[in-house]
């Protein structure tokens, strides 16, 4: 190491140092934390609605006086000094052991939920109980470990997302964004669901439902139960479901071609918000190189043909069963299905294979063709005879034995369901950055991603020659996209995974992107030659780079 | 094979070299003394605040430079044998060239000011100097008090990276606003009451007289021409660069203040070209300066050499002038040409928004209302848009009703366009 680097490890100094407030902040905050560890050993709870405001009132007062202590007091603009020196936010000690933490909550959450109080018969005990007033008073349920988390869910979307805006206070497109995710969080993710729950007992029975939550990010949207929950529950539950399946096929397409994805992935999405709140310290950790940027398309665009299959596989399962009385039938389902990935696979090769790189071909049409071969199995074999032994893929740690759709489909929540998107998307943030699975892991994403890549008017334009190469804006992009890639040599940026969270245009000194949407035409530019040289250079540099 | 060697591994010699990667299968070599790879000079002080890490800086991944067959050697070069076609490196080893290609950057200006070698004065250029800046002034508890000389671009930089460890920075300038050589005064005074606000004691028509040591040989202080001795622990010197050639003393090529080259970017041997900072030209393309110390003009002198290496000879003839730079929360941007005073038979248009920190001003011909060009503080312009405007020689008239064409704002901003419209059309009826 040189001695720059070993100078830096010198404790606090600024802007390394915590400052007064931000102490007070950290204690205020942590007492909050403190009052719901103290709970989980406690088996009876007194005054539980007290002290769950108390607790919620000091994480939340903690979160925001610590905004208060690092922003308050300074001036409008960029506000990442020290980032790389702080322990918390350059894969330090403190990282590290937030990421331990992080991920055994989520262990503890998914797989031991009994340990926060959660009993199979009897009340509530421990940290859940401690919720129990709330729930109550929302859903007239008592909570559940999953209520419990969607309301720390939505205390760090909204108390990270006013230290976000505070922050970026001078850039109005991050403000406004963040105001939507908060919104969309506090009302769709986390107040209406329980509301709807309320109307439950008399004609209804809606199952839980976040309604911005849309498949396959809602993996589990369009199994039996869901459905049959909605298809009994009168005009509101058709609604819900139609709504479901018009939010992929219509509403999804129109705004991503318009805006591209980021109305959804840092506008409206509840893990891009929390990404973009809670996880704003760590967009640096994403890896740019591009073996990186390789990997991000095997296991994205892997993970989405893994839900196209769980989904017709667990569809087509039911809507065999005779005498259910659903309205499509098995065959014409699978039929679709396969039509449609093959219509689309056509369509996109026969209009768009100019702008698609050799892998992508490749990689396209060996998904084709894997999906094809599962469709024809499902088709042709009754799956449900399959029996397959659990203890082979979870190392012994589960014993049983299940029909072949029930496995892919408890396969699929636990792998990417439980595993991906939470233990690793979130408890990873310290390590490898706050998007990691909104780049590897969503089919969400990888979905929008290809339409934003192919047919969007979504692009981030670079501004002729003004770019330095300096890197801040590949530095801070949490998709780990190399912005200055091509910002250095003059073309728009129109990348699969790119989430619009419009950080790069924000942290660039010289003003050089500009997330916009325009036309289609000539969006693309990557025989661009950079402004400023002499007309008849470009000419011939153009010229001779797309001889 | 032709064997092209190009000494210096900054913006203007990598570029050369990808482009003549691009276009022919010639050999290349690019020799250093700084550092393995290519880094963004420019970007030092991100490294030093803590925004990006050293590896941040590097344009390209390490691989890029194999799988592109350029040869990199980190080696000082110190003679050029131009008879014989070789160069000489530290190491005593020799290397043989069919073209070379210098491109050797700055150096800091130093003026002989008295105390100008001790320990703690430095400048802020390459790599090593962002290495001794962790050793001279790492914390306020080592740096006390910083004296930045000079108010250049580097110096504004270097006030707001020591600002961001709480080291209290002092900063002459000869000026009475801050680069008020360049900017017209409004926009130097609000730079100027920018860097106040943030407590930085800038001191205006104020000049280093010299530099006072201690026994150690470390600075103790410095005293200005107006008498005042202020005590400190760095001496940041930021009075401009100057082209780094001193190696090439008895190689016969020609210089002045830089290189010395043709509008092919030649010296006067055949087959040594000099692009980049260190390049002088022997008679300057129109309102250009001689010597161009900037990142695109390396660049674009770059990609200019590498066809005329490749049997395209080609002019340099650099398009419409632009920049940009930062003031530590000012962003500014510049197209065309606007001087710190109008030109003979110009003027000026301009706006101020004091509390956003916005301005904008025009500089444009009055007689037949031309517009020359505009510097813009807090508002991004589009490039491409002025770069036609000034090419089809648009009125200020137009340019101003047009103004909004021309923003590169991030989306929702409030645009000020309908308050400098009216403003510029109140002003012009006043006249
Ligand atoms: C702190 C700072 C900030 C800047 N910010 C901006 C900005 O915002 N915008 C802008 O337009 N410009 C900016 N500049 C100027 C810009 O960085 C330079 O114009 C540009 O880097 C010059 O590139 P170059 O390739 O000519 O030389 P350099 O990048 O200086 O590269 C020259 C290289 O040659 C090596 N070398 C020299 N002699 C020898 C030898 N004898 N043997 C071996 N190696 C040798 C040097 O070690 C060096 O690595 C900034 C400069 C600095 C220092
Ligand atoms: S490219 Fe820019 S807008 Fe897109 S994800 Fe990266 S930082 Fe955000
Ligand atoms: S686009 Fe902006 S932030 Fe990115 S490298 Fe260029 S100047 Fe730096």
């Amino acid at each position: 190491m040189s001695t720059y680097q070993r100078n830096m490890s010198l404790a606090g100094e600024p802007p390394k140092a915590l400052n007064t407030t931000q102490r007070l902040a950290v204690v205020v905050g942590m007492a909050g934390l403190g009052i719901l560890v103290l709970h989980l050993f406690n088996q009876e709870i007194t005054h539980p609605a007290i002290w769950l405001t108390a607790a919620l009132t000091l994480i939340s007062g903690g979160i925001i006086g610590f905004a208060a202590g690092s922003y308050a007091h300074k001036q409008e603009g960029i506000k990442n000094d020290g980032v790389w020196f702080k322990s918390i936010s350059s894969r330090g000690f403190l990282g590290w052991l937030l990421g331990i933490a992080l991920t055994g909550f989520y262990i503890v959450l998914y797989f031991y939920a009994e340990l926060l109080g959660l009993n199979t018969e009897g009340d509530n005990t421990g940290v859940i109980s401690l919720f129990d007033p709330l729930s109550r008073a929302l859903s007239g349920n008592p909570a559940s470990q999953w209520f419990v988390y969607g309301t720390l869910y939505t205390i760090a979307i909204l108390a990270f997302g006013i230290k976000f805006m505070w922050k970026y206070r001078h850039n109005r497109y991050e403000v406004i964004r963040t105001i939507s995710v908060m919104f969309f969080q506090t009302a769709f993710a986390f107040l209406i669901p329980e509301f709807m729950a309320r109307l439950n007992g008399d004609g209804y029975n809606l199952p839980y439902y976040d309604l911005k939550n849309i498949w396959p990010l809602n993996y589990y949207n369009f199994e039996q139960y869901r459905i049959n929950d909605f298809i009994s529950s009168g005009a509101i539950g058709m609604f819900l479901l139609i709504f479901g399946i018009v939010s992929i096929f219509v509403i999804t397409p129109i705004l991503t071609y318009k805006y591209g994805k980021r109305w959804y992935c840092s506008w409206v999405c509840g893990c891009g918000g929390l990404a973009e709140t809670a996880g704003d310290s760590f967009r640096q950790l994403s890896d740019k190189s591009q073996s990186a940027w390789r990997i991000e398309r095997w296991v994205v665009h892997s993970v989405l043909v893994f839900v196209v299959m769980m989904t017709t596989t667990v569809v087509s399962v039911y809507l065999g069963y005779e005498n259910e009385g659903y309205w499509l039938s098995r065959d014409v389902f699978l039929f679709t299905v396969a039509a449609g990935l093959l219509v689309l696979y056509a369509a996109i090769m026969y209009w768009k294979r100019h702008q698609l790189k050799k892998d992508a071909v490749v990689g396209a049409t060996v998904y084709l063709f894997i999906s094809l071969a599962s469709v024809a199995l499902i088709y042709f074999v009754d799956i449900t005879q399959i029996k397959v032994d659990a203890s082979y893929f979870s190392l012994g740690l589960n014993q049983g034995i299940y029909t072949l759709d029930v496995a892919v489909k408890s396969l699929y929540g636990f792998l990417i369901g439980a595993i991906f998107s939470g233990v690793i998307g979130t408890g990873f943030y310290p390590i490898f950055g706050n998007r990691v699975w909104c780049r590897f892991g969503c089919p969400m994403a990888a979905i929008l991603g290809i339409q934003q890549r192919l047919f969007s008017k979504f692009r981030i334009t670079t501004n002729g020659g003004q770019c330095i190469s300096c890197g801040n804006c590949s530095t801070y992009c949490e998709m780990g996209i190399d912005v200055r890639a091509y910002a250095q040599k003059g073309e728009n940026i129109i990348r699969a995974s790119c989430v619009g969270c419009g950080i790069c245009s924000a942290v660039c000194p010289r003003g050089v992107l500009k997330l916009e949407n325009g036309p289609m035409e000539g969006r693309i530019n990557s025989e661009a030659v950079l402004l400023g040289q002499d007309p008849d250079l470009m000419a011939l540099l153009s010229d001779r780079k797309a001889n | 094979m032709e064997h092209i060697v190009i000494i210096g591994n900054g913006i203007a010699g990598i570029t050369a070299a990808r482009h003549i990667r691009k276009l022919s299968s010639k050999r290349i070599t690019v020799i250093s003394a700084e550092t393995d790879y290519f880094f963004s000079r420019t970007a030092l002080m991100y490294v030093y605040m803590g925004h990006m890490k050293f590896e941040h800086t590097q344009p390209y991944e390490n691989w890029f430079w194999k799988k592109n067959k350029i040869d990199l050697k980190k080696a000082y070069v110190t003679q050029v044998h131009t008879e014989t076609k070789k160069i000489s490196l530290e190491s005593g080893e020799q290397m043989t060239y069919d073209k070379l290609i210098l491109a050797t950057g700055s150096v800091s200006n130093k003026f002989g000011w008295p105390g100008q070698d001790l320990n703690g004065v430095q400048g802020l250029i390459t790599k090593k100097d962002l290495e001794l800046l962790e050793i001279n002034a790492p914390d306020n508890k080592v740096c006390k008090r910083a004296v930045l000389i000079g108010g250049g671009l580097i110096g504004v930089e270097l006030a707001e990276m020591l600002h961001t460890r709480n080291i209290p920075v002092t900063f002459l300038v000869r000026e009475k606003a801050f680069w008020s050589s360049v900017l017209p005064f409004p926009e130097a005074s609000m730079i100027s009451n920018h860097l106040l606000s943030h407590h930085i004691d800038l001191r205006h028509e104020e000049e280093l007289d010299e530099i006072i040591g201690d026994s150690h040989g470390n600075v103790k202080a410095v005293r200005t021409k107006k008498g005042e001795i202020i005590a400190c622990d760095l001496v940041g010197l930021s009075a401009g660069v100057r082209p780094q050639i001193k190696f090439l003393e008895g190689s016969g090529i020609d210089t002045d203040r830089g290189i010395l080259v043709n509008r092919y970017l030649q010296t006067n041997i055949p087959d040594v070209y000099a692009i980049g900072d260190c390049a002088q030209q022997r008679e300057p393309v129109g309102e250009r300066k001689s010597v161009e110390a900037v990142w695109y003009t390396g660049r674009m002198m770059g990609e200019t050499l590498a066809q005329t290496i490749c049997d395209q000879p080609t002019l340099w003839n650099p398009g419409h002038w632009f920049n940009s730079a930062k003031f530590m929360d000012i962003e500014y941007q510049t197209y065309g040409w606007v001087w710190n005073s109008p030109k003979e038979g110009n003027a000026h248009y301009h706006w101020q928004d004091q509390k956003n920190n916005r301005a904008v001003t025009v500089e444009y011909n009055l007689h037949e209302r031309t517009f020359i060009g505009i510097n813009t503080f807090n508002m991004r312009m589009r490039h491409e848009v002025f770069d036609k405007w000034l090419d089809d020689q648009q009125s200020v008239d137009y340019v101003i009703e047009n103004l909004q064409q021309a923003c590169f704002n991030p989306e929702f901003y409030k645009k000020p366009f309908h308050e400098i419209q009216s403003d510029f059309l109140k002003q012009k009826s006043a006249i």
